[in-house]
């Protein structure tokens, strides 16, 4: 019987000739990854452990991307003790102004490479699966574990199969394909399970497109996302890596526990209204409800990437950002505000009177700057809006694509960008 | 050695309490469990949570409790509050583990969820696997935990676990 890729990356890195779904395994991994919210506990659990060393100070990555440059003194403090580890281990460190949100930054820096195991502690790890990596979410003291021994216990995940026909329509972005999914499965319908993404819908996004689809494998409660790798993949991975890498593919007899396909090209663009990601409707439902709002965002590890910005600019270029809005735009990485900066997209957003912040997660999570008051309604391109996501209680997040966002900050309500433009500039080729 | 009895007052929630409403995001600026402890359930709507919570005390919810981020403040948050075990009808899967590795019993079982209300006393043996509403006196089989997951539970959590196991090897 056949296997499918992660099945086989889960076979090769446990030193198995074959493995099933519900098998316990115990992998060696090839990136462990802590954040500055996630590194302190990982730290303090490593040191029980009674291990002097990582197992590879080259393949452990502390990437300062939530409370950077540091928003208090308590923050602050995270921040040094992992600076101060990772110097005492000599292992990989990011700071603001060297890195950015983690799951864009690593493999922009060519750190993960298809065929790894990376195990991070941060939920949207699932992130770098669009490379044909496996790379899922754990908490502090896993990663810990990860760290001390370089391996890491699985339950090899049943793989869930999504195949996308057709061709995405005007305004529709991956955020929307994957918006569309939860929207249809729930946001626990793949708990413990691989979401493995095909179809010739997806073969035209570039990475940064797929990296949105593979980010909120999170919010369908999925333990990790793949997609095989193309050509698109090993363009952007070439001249990266830092390290040689190994294709997996899954093979035609493999087994699924669930296959879903679905023609996508008469979808339009979509929104998840408050207070789950699977509350998912047409933009077009709400635009009629007139749903006035406080603040959009156009961020995070979901759309953050130099081609989500380009969106977003070419919906915003010569126009302004409604006066009872606050836009805020803050590229996922270093590189990718250089890029922007380069390309005079933040001079567009900039003269639209958007504020743009450095690299790192901003409002996205609700504790550092953009935090929402009681009340106050934001569109948002990040990828959560449960209850309190974005600060207060009763504040409402509505999570949708980046153009779909800049429209809705010129028009100050949730907006549909064909009410701005009469043609899609990425559909028509022209951006 | 962990415990494998519990008896507590029942806190009741719904489906995909997720970790922002367990431990805002605001907070995660501490690992202290004290500190945690205090602004445990926080986000959620819950306001009373933190005034009515006794030592020992169980968490009962819906389907998907502890969807979200992978914060592993979110446990700690809740044992730092007294809470002894959570009964579910279903977790996020990085919740699970957490809880697991911290030696926090994790339970599903959708027919003890259904038959209890906020308030009740719950029993909860781990090793049989049985929750028993001593409130309404009813006993139910919760789904049984890996062997793996017993002895982490019993090792006081997986860093102890794993260092017993790293010294058996001589490492
Ligand atoms: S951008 Fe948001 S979802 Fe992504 S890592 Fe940062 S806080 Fe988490």
């Amino acid at each position: 019987m056949g296997m499918t890729m992660v099945e086989k990356i889960l076979a090769d890195h446990s030193g198995r000739k074959s493995v099933r779904p519900g098998d316990l395994v115990n992998a060696k991994v090839d990136v462990v990854m802590c954040n500055d919210i996630t590194a302190p506990i990982a730290i303090n659990e490593f040191r029980k452990l009674g291990v002097k060393k990582v197992f590879d100070p080259s393949r452990v990555m502390m990437v300062m991307s939530h409370y950077v440059p540091a928003k208090d003194i308590a923050s602050a403090e995270q921040a040094r003790t992992a600076k101060v580890f990772a110097e005492e281990q000599g292992c990989v460190f990011y700071d603001a102004g060297k890195g950015g949100i983690e799951h864009i930054l690593l493999p922009q820096e060519g750190q993960v490479v298809p065929g790894d195991i990376e195990v991070g502690a941060d939920s949207h790890t699932t992130t770098v699966g669009a490379l044909g990596a496996l790379a899922c979410g754990f908490g502090s003291t896993d990663a810990a574990i990860a760290m001390a021994t370089g391996e890491l216990w699985f339950r090899v995940p049943r793989t869930i199969r999504f195949i996308y026909h057709g061709k995405p329509a005007s305004w529709v972005r991956s955020k929307d394909i994957i918006l569309y999914t939860i929207g249809k499965i729930g946001t626990d319908h793949a708990t413990y399970a691989c979401m493995q993404f095909e179809g010739e819908a997806l073969r035209e996004f570039s990475m940064d497109a797929r990296f949105t689809i593979t980010n909120m494998v999170a919010e369908a409660g999925g333990k990790c996302g793949v997609i095989p790798v193309d050509d698109v993949t090993l363009n952007y991975v070439t001249p990266r890596a830092k390290r040689p890498w190994k294709v997996y593919d899954s093979d035609s007899d493999a087994q699924y526990s669930e296959t879903f396909e679905w023609d996508i090209s008469n979808l339009g663009p979509l929104i998840a209204k408050p207070f789950s990601p699977d509350n998912v409707v047409p933009v077009d439902e709400v635009v009629d409800e007139k749903v006035k709002i406080d603040q959009v965002f156009i961020g995070s590890c979901t759309n953050a990437r130099l081609e989500d910005l380009q969106e977003a600019a070419a919906v915003m270029r010569g126009n302004k950002v409604a006066d009872h809005v606050r836009c805020i735009i803050i590229p996922a990485t270093q590189e990718v505000y250089k890029q922007a900066l380069h390309e005079g997209l933040i001079d567009v957003f900039m003269e639209a009177g958007a504020t743009v912040g450095a690299a790192t997660c901003g409002p996205c999570l609700g504790g550092y700057m953009g935090v929402l008051a009681e009340g106050e309604k934001c569109v948002s391109t990040s990828n959560r809006n449960f209850p309190g996501r974005m600060g207060h209680v009763r504040s409402e997040t509505y999570l949708s694509n980046p153009s779909v966002a800049a429209a809705s900050a010129v028009l100050g309500r949730v907006a549909h960008p064909g009410e701005i433009l009469s043609v899609d500039p990425i559909a028509a080729g022209s951006v | 050695m962990g415990e494998s009895m519990f008896q507590g007052n029942v806190h009741k929630y719904g489906a995909n309490i997720d970790t922002d409403q367990i431990i805002p995001a605001r907070y995660l600026i501490s690992t202290d469990e004290s500190f945690l402890a205090a602004h445990a359930m926080e986000g959620s709507t819950d306001t009373e949570f933190l005034n009515r919570v006794q030592p020992g005390d169980i968490v009962v919810a819906d389907t998907n409790f502890g969807c979200g981020s992978s914060r592993e403040h979110a446990p700690i948050a809740l044992k730092g509050a007294g809470i002894s075990c959570i009964v579910a009808k279903s977790f996020a899967r990085i919740f699970f583990r957490n809880s697991i590795n911290r030696g926090i019993p994790v339970l599903e079982c959708p027919e003890a969820v259904d038959a209890t209300d906020a308030g009740d006393k719950l029993q909860v043996d781990l090793v049989a696997g049985t929750i028993t509403n001593l409130t309404k006196e009813q006993t139910f089989q919760a789904k049984p935990l890996d062997q793996f997951m017993l002895d982490i539970i019993d090792a006081g959590g997986v860093v102890e676990y794993t260092k017993a196991r790293l010294q058996s090897q001589g490492a």
